[in-house]
């Protein structure tokens, strides 16, 4: 089993773990404020490139392609990487990837300076670091912020955007011993710039993630803003990049897509401060030991379901997130899982199996907003609705039937194959809301799950004549017609009623 | 023109003044109606539920009803992206070829009714006349399924008397989403609170949207607050003339 | 030291690891797309459109006028030159900034150096703490993009490792404006014959916006960025 903490292996229930979140009013305002703010950036960068939705579409294929070809780009990865002096190491899970680090990491400060890295969270590495006595000292001053409070990343880019700066400041006074710092973001920022400087020179071995792996050349290219990815990939002896194996793009040419596609859908900057590509070892320059650690972890069941493998061309930019309103409620925490949003609602479960957060899929009004703003076309709403299929056949066969869900569904199917059956409902349904109707004419409470609906709203009754009873009853040029149909779209009884 | 109405399970039973409305506005125009009693859902809650083979008879039924008609006016955007979005990969997951051509030929001709009013009929003013300061929402479905864009508020600008005032992020979601709504009530109800922070901002007696699911979201939140805004759809303000429509308060 | 504590688990080969991984993405691939891979690789990779933007349409004063604008609003400092005149503006530069003791990569023009005022410090194996107490570090530019204010350096073309541009608190760049294309594309394919060097993009000074989203400049890199054009 991975040496990933409780929470990562219990059962998801995101409505439940949504409540809390609900009602914390200072989580909600900073994740408004944070998706407001980068969504506007990312209106705007995008809005200014005419060729927007061609470099989507070349974005999609690229993505899409090398999926097709994994085989043949991981192996050419592999061997180009080899042959610029890397070292390149394959992992089935997360427990073998973390093994594989844990041997590499080893050095006589007892310390790693890390990058920020999904994929390191995904493996739960830092708690694997620590297990076997190596510290492992987050650099980007949002994970940094994370791990000072023993907290969870809430968001793919902007990990701490739910604490504020007086929370961070808290957080930095107790860590650093600095009872006089400033709460401005300035003097946080300087804060941590001369708290982490002395670790950058000092920690001779870094772990990173990776954005891009590149087959052609072998190559790695990491994209960030601060500077301290160019120093955990330049100083220290020994560099670990830690990346799934659907990080590969085919051709170095392939990131005059990426780029373009994602600063401006992450961050909504024309280019993140800092790019940095590299090839193996470099003489002379950088770290002298290069090792990357190819991560499946379930990957390839992702990519064996025809519906849902596009998840895989996702390049977690994080713009499903800030588009999202769901998470623009919750935040990222609901999710339980290190992907959160949009994106993380059909990657959870795919990873997990289907065993944990199943609630996940249905944790979104599939408004299409994620659709719309993702950088490489993931159609998100669609794989969610595949999903929640996969949920339903997934249960074991004696619930599959008797699920309260199922047969509601199959009593609406029977009811809606019928045209007597729906005109008898209608009128069964002016009866029986009778009683609930209150004085103000409306129904204020329901029973059992439909009472979901009456907690925040009223309910308009049904009125006393159905549409199709009005237009039969009217005189006019308009007619309404009877069809005969044939019986795998109508169970209908012998007997026609109405009239 | 001889229009086939798909009012929709839900307008139908508990909003028929939308039919009446369409009915209304469309025999105005010179077209004669065409009510297929035999129709009652689309198959949506369950395909969107996750129950595909539950939802591939009604999708049937639909198709069956009618494959011969000229045009099908149907006014709910999310049952109309529903069948744009999902019906040929269900058709084609019944692997059933002469369904899937059957409704290769009909989907074409399904139009949200004021996608029919202004891309098939070419008509921006349908006469109406509405004294009320009126907002819009836009719901999720007819901007990213329907791509709808502006089509509805260039027939809302078209009606007499009829004050429209923009509403703030008028394209965000409002928390409906169909199951999502029972599911996940309690999420559902704060996306609600913000949308509803929106609507009243706007200071408008009416809130109106092309689809009543939104609007019965949003319209049964106002209730609860006993917010003075009512909600209707589009199609009834857009039937409505020199006499105002009938108002639903207290109902 | 720590003494690292390698969990229990048992090791297994990681040549297996490789070749059961390959083969779940065949299998995975077999059952999924089936007959989609007719075409190699490379064919299909060719097949890719490619509609967007690839060329740039500016006249070069535009350009430049662009890559000014978008430097700018990065936070960094432009200046432009004569070719003749570069030494004089990065010296009166490093006056204002006051900069004494400046780091060189070895591939900078030495008529671009001004005769006094400043020492200049080549990297003859420095440590990185020599390489900090310099005030700042010169260097050129592989290749400049308009569209996004960005400076390439391919560190073996500007003959100079990538701690030089990282450690010290000030960059001051020389971009050659013959060096300047407009659009990432364009970019891209002059980096092409480098792409197995390294490369850093670089696009403003360090920031970050971490912290309620306030955009703040320098974190750890330089935090301080000047370009000087040479047209």
């Amino acid at each position: 089993m991975a040496p990933t903490s409780e929470r990562e292996r219990q059962p998801l229930d995101f409505p439940s773990a949504a409540l809390p979140l609900l009602h914390d009013a200072q989580l909600r305002g900073n994740v408004r404020h944070a998706t407001d703010v980068i969504q506007g950036k990312r209106f705007r960068v995008v809005a200014e490139m005419p060729d927007w939705q061609s470099l989507r579409e070349a974005g999609r294929q690229v993505r899409a392609h090398t999926l097709d070809y994994l085989d043949v780009y991981l192996e050419q990865f592999e061997q180009r990487c080899t042959a610029a002096g890397g070292h390149v190491h394959w992992a089935r899970d997360t427990a073998e990837a973390n093994r594989i680090v844990l041997q590499l990491a080893q050095n006589p400060t007892g310390r790693v300076i890390k990058i920020k890295s999904m994929t390191t969270e995904e493996t739960g590495l830092n708690h694997a670091l620590e297990a076997a006595g190596i510290q492992p000292i987050e650099t980007d001053l949002a994970e940094l912020i994370v791990q000072l409070g023993h907290d969870k990343p809430s968001h793919i880019v902007a990990p701490a955007l739910h604490k504020n700066r007086h929370q961070v400041r808290e957080l930095f006074v107790r860590a650093m011993n600095l009872p006089d710092l400033g709460d401005r973001p300035e003097d946080l920022a300087e804060a941590a710039r001369v708290y982490l400087r002395q670790q950058f020179l000092s920690t001779p071995v870094a772990i990173s993630g990776a954005n891009f792996l590149i087959a052609e050349t072998g190559g790695v290219c990491i994209v960030e803003s601060e500077g301290n990815g160019r120093m955990c990939l330049t100083l220290p002896q020994k560099l670990i990049s830690f990346a799934g194996i659907d990080k590969i793009i085919p051709r170095f040419s392939d990131l005059e897509v990426m780029l373009q596609l994602l600063p401006r859908s992450a961050t909504g900057e024309r280019m993140n401060p800092y790019n940095s590509v590299w090839t193996g070892v470099h003489p002379g320059d950088g770290p002298q030991e290069f090792h990357v650690v190819l991560l499946d972890n379930r990957r390839t069941e992702v990519l064996r379901d025809p519906e849902a493998r596009e998840t895989l061309q996702c390049i977690r930019c994080g713009a499903c997130q800030n588009a999202c309103p769901v998470y623009r409620q919750t935040g990222g925490h609901a999710y339980g899982s290190v992907y959160a949003g949009p994106i993380g609602a059909i990657l959870t479960p795919q990873l997990a199996l289907m065993e944990r957060g199943q609630s996940l899929p249905y944790a979104s009004t599939l408004c299409g907003a994620c659709y719309e703003v993702c950088p490489v076309k993931i159609n998100i709403p669609e794989i969610l609705i595949h999903l929640r299929g996969r949920v339903v056949t997934g249960r074991p066969s004696y619930l599959r039937a008797l699920h309260p869900e199922a047969m509601m569904m199959r009593g609406m199917q029977w009811m809606f194959l019928s045209e007597t059956r729906f005109r008898l409902a209608q009128r069964f349904g002016r009866i029986a809301q009778r009683p609930w109707i209150r004085r103000s004419g409306w129904i204020e409470r329901l029973p059992s799950i439909l009472g979901g609906w009456t907690r925040t709203r009223d309910l308009r009754p049904l009125p006393q004549q159905s549409f199709r009873e009005w237009f039969q009853a009217r005189p006019s040029a308009s007619t309404g017609s009877h069809s005969t149909l044939p019986p795998q779209v109508s169970s209908e009884p012998p007997e026609v009623p109405h009239g | 023109m001889r229009i086939a109405l798909f009012v929709t399970c839900y307008n139908d039973t508990l909003f028929p003044e939308v039919g009446i409305a369409v009915v209304r506005v469309l025999e105005r125009l010179g077209h004669t109606i065409d009510f297929p009693y035999a129709q009652t859902c689309c198959g949506q809650m369950h395909y969107n539920t996750g129950y595909l083979p539950e939802a591939l008879p009604l999708v049937r039924r639909f198709v069956e009803i009618f494959r011969n008609s000229e045009a099908v006016c149907v006014p709910s955007s999310s049952c109309v992206g529903m069948m744009r979005e999902h019906y040929e990969k269900i058709a084609l997951a019944s692997g059933d070829k002469a369904l899937q051509s059957e409704m290769a030929a009909l989907l074409p001709r399904v139009y949200e009714f004021t996608e029919l009013l202004v891309h098939r009929l070419g008509v921006e003013d349908v006469g109406a006349v509405y004294p009320h300061r009126v907002t819009y929402h836009a719901s999720c479905h007819s901007l990213r399924n329907l791509h709808l864009g502006d089509v509805p508020i260039r027939l809302l600008r078209n009606v007499r008397d009829l004050e429209l005032i923009p509403m703030e992020a008028t394209d965000l979601c409002c928390g409906f989403g169909g199951t999502f709504s029972i599911k996940n009530a309690d999420v559902s109800g704060a996306m609600l609170e913000e949308k509803l922070q929106y609507v009243q901002k706007t200071q408008a007696e009416v809130c109106t949207a092309c689809d009543n699911s939104c609007l019965m979201h949003i319209g049964g939140a106002l209730h609860r607050q006993r917010v003075n805004i009512r909600t209707e759809h589009i199609a009834t303000i857009l039937g409505s003339d020199s006499i105002s429509p009938a108002s639903r308060k207290g109902a | 030291m720590a003494e690292a504590r390698v969990p229990d688990v048992p090791a297994t080969d990681p040549l297996s690891a490789r070749s059961e991984i390959l083969a779940r993405i065949r299998s995975a691939n077999r059952a999924s797309i089936s007959d989609a891979r007719t075409l190699s690789a490379e064919e299909a990779w060719q097949r890719i459109p490619r509609n967007y933007r690839d060329a740039g349409l500016l006249t070069e004063s535009d350009r430049i006028e662009l890559f000014t604008e978008r430097l700018r609003e990065y936070g960094a400092g432009v200046s432009s030159s004569q070719p003749a005149q570069v030494a004089d503006t990065i010296a009166e530069i490093l006056r204002k900034r006051n900069k004494q003791t400046m780091l060189l990569s070895s591939g900078v023009d030495p008529n671009w150096l001004p005769q006094d005022g400043v020492r200049f410090v080549a990297d003859n194996e420095l440590s990185y703490a020599e390489m900090e107490a310099c005030d700042g570090v010169l260097t050129g530019c592989t290749v400049a993009i308009a569209v996004t204010g960005t400076l390439a350096l391919c560190h073996e073309s500007i003959r100079g490792r990538r701690a030089l541009t990282l450690l010290p608190d000030y960059h001051l760049c020389v971009v050659e404006a013959a060096t300047i294309v407009e659009t990432v594309p364009e970019g891209m394919r002059a980096l092409e014959p480098h792409r197995t060097q390294p490369i850093t993009l670089i696009s403003g000074p360090s920031a970050t916006a971490d912290i309620e989203m306030t955009r703040i400049q320098g974190v750890h890199g330089p935090r301080v960025l000047d370009v000087v054009i040479v047209v």
